[in-house]
């Protein structure tokens, strides 16, 4: 009695599982393309939000001022709980925004979900459009389409503690090969302080090491994407960053764990006599044990002049394409994404423009802004092209790369080896 | 043969008003448990990823297929392993503490009572998350309130993967004792003053009455918090990914859960999340039988 219960329940299981599948929500894109009602935006959170929402707000003003009946909603996302926020307005589009800000590496996993519509056409037409520096255009792209409107750049350069040096008569490393050397005496004079403030989960900070080593994360050939941190340049690359997760420089114990805000935080309080820090980070620093204490400079290269590839960070504005007022949705990109107002965003939030012209007026303002506007020029890099950097980022497959060689437990070959695996694992679903 | 046929007719009535009666909790339970694990099933066999949720992209069946990479997975293993075993010295350790405090709160003044259990009831209420922060505030490496005390400042407590375990372990039977300890105690305290009367009458010692009379009767609440603690600790989140940020270095502080959640769920794997849910649930239900089994073979009534 009991058998045939069960193979009764058994037999209705298979036939439920073999005749059903799971739920998809279907194409999001609604074709009706209104004029008036109310155009909702998402714009990410920041530690300090207020000068950036005043810069919106003044947007959103003159925008409902030149469109009677329209109304914008702005609500702020946290960074952290993006990536749930942002699945949630793919899976149920009359939940989702119009326009929303989001982070450059998140770009290809979003289009494959189906997220974010191409604005090609819109940004090609559009008379600012001619002046986006065509290499922070490309992170907006995915097979050459289009879909955002990159809002600001991020890049890092080489911070340093201007005292710490002169006081020990130390010059700033002229190439990559002297950074090492260099925190070891900073290190070895001054105990309390941390050589150069690292981490083995900033990504961002280890792979100029790479690239300036000739070494790449992922090749791609027709489309199809191949790891290539196991190569023999960019092993040479993973040396060289976990060199500096040392005892000596930056104890494993103390900067293992530490991602790219863990790793300027150190600095920020005075314990560290260089780092790896961003344009975006002046802010905090200037107000911090190191104000008026510290230089930047471009992190240098393989030879001296030369300039390590950096990563070109940043944030898109793009419309979703599940809205209901596209026409609506891309002229208040372009006001917000336009000249005019990423201009107010450089004076309220350092943010560095995307547009030739309006970056080239900035540096010439501030004397700040130029070593990072020297690094973008040298050529900036990117994280691999394709749905699955989102899969590989979120397994954290870089990080434990990085994390193995500084605490010993794998070598070099090992841990790139490792990664490279898991990595091709990704790239082949 | 009449009799039977009457007797066999009445025991069937009995057995509708008894579906009858069990109908409703019946369906409560089809809905809120059944359903979610036949979707559980059903994504597990699937390549099931954001792109395919909000249809960017087509389903694809790939029937067992999550479950073979999983377990042809090495650092699978491994964190099974670790699971397992971090698991077993947090049950271990909440039966141990929760039993000797149960024991202590009994023969101890009111007041002392008192002043226990509101210290048990504070670590029992403290949701996990402000449990855990409050735990590295305390171990922290620079600023640390023990690191102070052991004048060991600058020692990390989160590196080591084995001393990074332990912490955990210890916070995890911090906040999971106070259950056992006030289980426990009721029962302690529902066992009938004569029958302790009588084994003192017989002459046994505190020793031998707690072994072989308190013990005893204790057996089925210790079966209830054993297996209790040993579905909490085996399925642990928040503890783990709060206080070894995410797994620990390298990932060499994993448990199950936290992996599942770090290889399927942010990567927006769901299948694969799914196939990582399902082998737990068996897991659990393997230890969690094989445990009443291996008690009923020691002669248990369970």
């Amino acid at each position: 009695m009991r058998f045939v219960r069960f193979a009764v329940v058994a037999a209705v299981g298979a036939a439920v599982v073999a005749g059903c599948a799971p739920v998809q929500s279907g194409p999001a894109s609604s074709g009706s393309d209104e004029k008036t009602g109310q155009l909702r935006v998402w714009l990410f959170d920041e530690v300090n939000r207020g000068p950036k929402e005043a810069v919106v707000k003044e947007a959103v003003e003159e925008f409902q001022a030149a469109h009677s009946g329209v109304t914008v909603d702005v609500q702020y996302v946290q960074v952290q709980t993006r990536a749930e926020r942002f699945k949630a307005a793919f899976s149920d589009p009359k939940s989702a925004p119009d326009v929303a800000e989001f982070g450059n590496t998140d770009l290809a996993g979003y289009v494959a979900a189906g997220g974010f519509a191409d604005i090609s056409g819109e940004v090609s037409g559009w008379d600012e459009g001619a002046d986006l520096l065509p290499a922070v255009l490309d992170t907006a792209k995915v097979d050459g389409k289009v879909y955002g409107l990159p809002w600001y750049v991020g890049v890092r350069a080489l911070y340093y503690r201007t005292d710490v040096f002169a006081e020990l008569g130390l010059t700033p490393p002229t190439t990559l090969a002297e950074i090492a050397p260099l925190a070891r005496r900073v290190r070895a004079a001054k105990p309390d302080l941390l050589g150069i403030s690292v981490g083995g989960k900033y990504t961002y900070g280890a792979m100029p090491f790479v690239w300036a080593k000739g070494g790449e994360i992922a090749e791609e050939e027709g489309g199809k994407h191949t790891a290539a941190i196991d190569s023999e340049q960019a092993r040479q690359g993973v040396a060289a960053y976990t060199e500096l997760l040392r005892d000596d420089i930056c104890p494993p114990a103390q900067c293992a764990g530490n991602g790219g805000d863990a790793s300027v935080e150190a600095f920020r309080a005075g314990k560290a006599a260089m780092t790896i820090g961003g344009d975006f980070n002046r802010k905090s620093v200037d107000e911090s044990a190191a104000a008026g204490k510290y230089a930047v400079v471009p992190l240098p290269g393989e030879t001296a002049g030369s300039i390590a590839p950096a990563f070109s960070g940043g944030n898109l504005l793009g419309v979703m394409s599940g809205t209901e007022r596209k026409t609506l949705a891309v002229e208040f990109l372009k006001l917000l994404g336009g000249k005019q107002y990423q201009q107010k965003m450089f004076t309220a939030m350092g943010n560095l423009p995307t547009f030739a012209d309006v970056q080239a007026e900035v540096a010439k303002n501030d004397p700040f802004e130029e070593p990072f506007i020297k690094t973008l020029s040298a050529g900036a890099r990117f994280v691999p092209v394709t749905a699955d950097w989102a899969e590989i980022d979120a397994q954290a497959v870089l990080p434990t790369m990085f994390q193995q060689v500084a605490t010993g437990a794998q070598d070099v070959n090992t841990a790139t080896t490792a990664a490279a695996e898991q990595m091709n694992a990704a790239f082949g679903s | 043969m009449s009799q039977q046929v009457v007797r066999t007719r009445f025991r069937r009535g009995d057995g509708r008003v008894a579906y009858a009666y069990l109908a409703p909790a019946l369906l409560v339970l089809a809905g809120l448990l059944g359903y979610p694990i036949y979707q559980l099933v059903l994504i597990s066999l699937f390549d099931y990823g954001q792109e395919q949720v909000s249809g960017g992209a087509a389903l694809e069946f790939l029937g067992l297929g999550n479950y073979r990479a999983l377990l042809s997975d090495s650092q699978f293993w491994t964190v099974l392993a670790q699971t397992v075993g971090f698991a077993a010295v947090c049950v271990l350790g909440t039966l141990l503490v929760g039993t000797a405090l149960a024991v202590l709160s009994t023969r101890v003044r009111t007041w002392a009572r008192t002043l226990l259990f509101l210290a048990a009831l504070g670590a029992w209420a403290t949701p996990a998350v402000a449990g855990s922060t409050i735990w590295l505030f305390l171990f922290d490496a620079n600023f640390g309130f023990v690191n102070e005390v052991l004048g060991t400042t600058g020692f990390s407590w989160t590196y080591d993967r084995w001393i990074a375990f332990g912490l955990v372990a210890a916070q995890v039977i911090w906040c999971s004792f106070p259950f056992v300890m006030v289980t426990l105690y009721a029962g302690i305290k529902a066992i009938p003053v004569e029958v302790v009367e009588a084994a003192a009458l017989d002459g046994a010692s505190t020793w031998r009455t707690a072994r072989s009379v308190i013990l005893p009767l204790l057996r089925p609440l210790l079966l209830i918090v054993t297996i209790q603690s040993i579905i909490w600790d085996f399925k642990v989140f928040t503890q783990i990914y709060v206080m070894t940020n995410g797994g620990g270095i390298a990932g060499r502080n994993l448990v199950l859960n936290v992996y599942a959640y770090q290889q399927a769920f942010a990567a927006s794997q769901y299948g694969m999340g799914a196939a990582i849910g399902v082998v737990m649930t068996a897991l659990l239900l393997l230890i969690t039988f094989g445990y009443l089994r291996a008690l009923r073979r020691t002669g248990e009534e369970l």
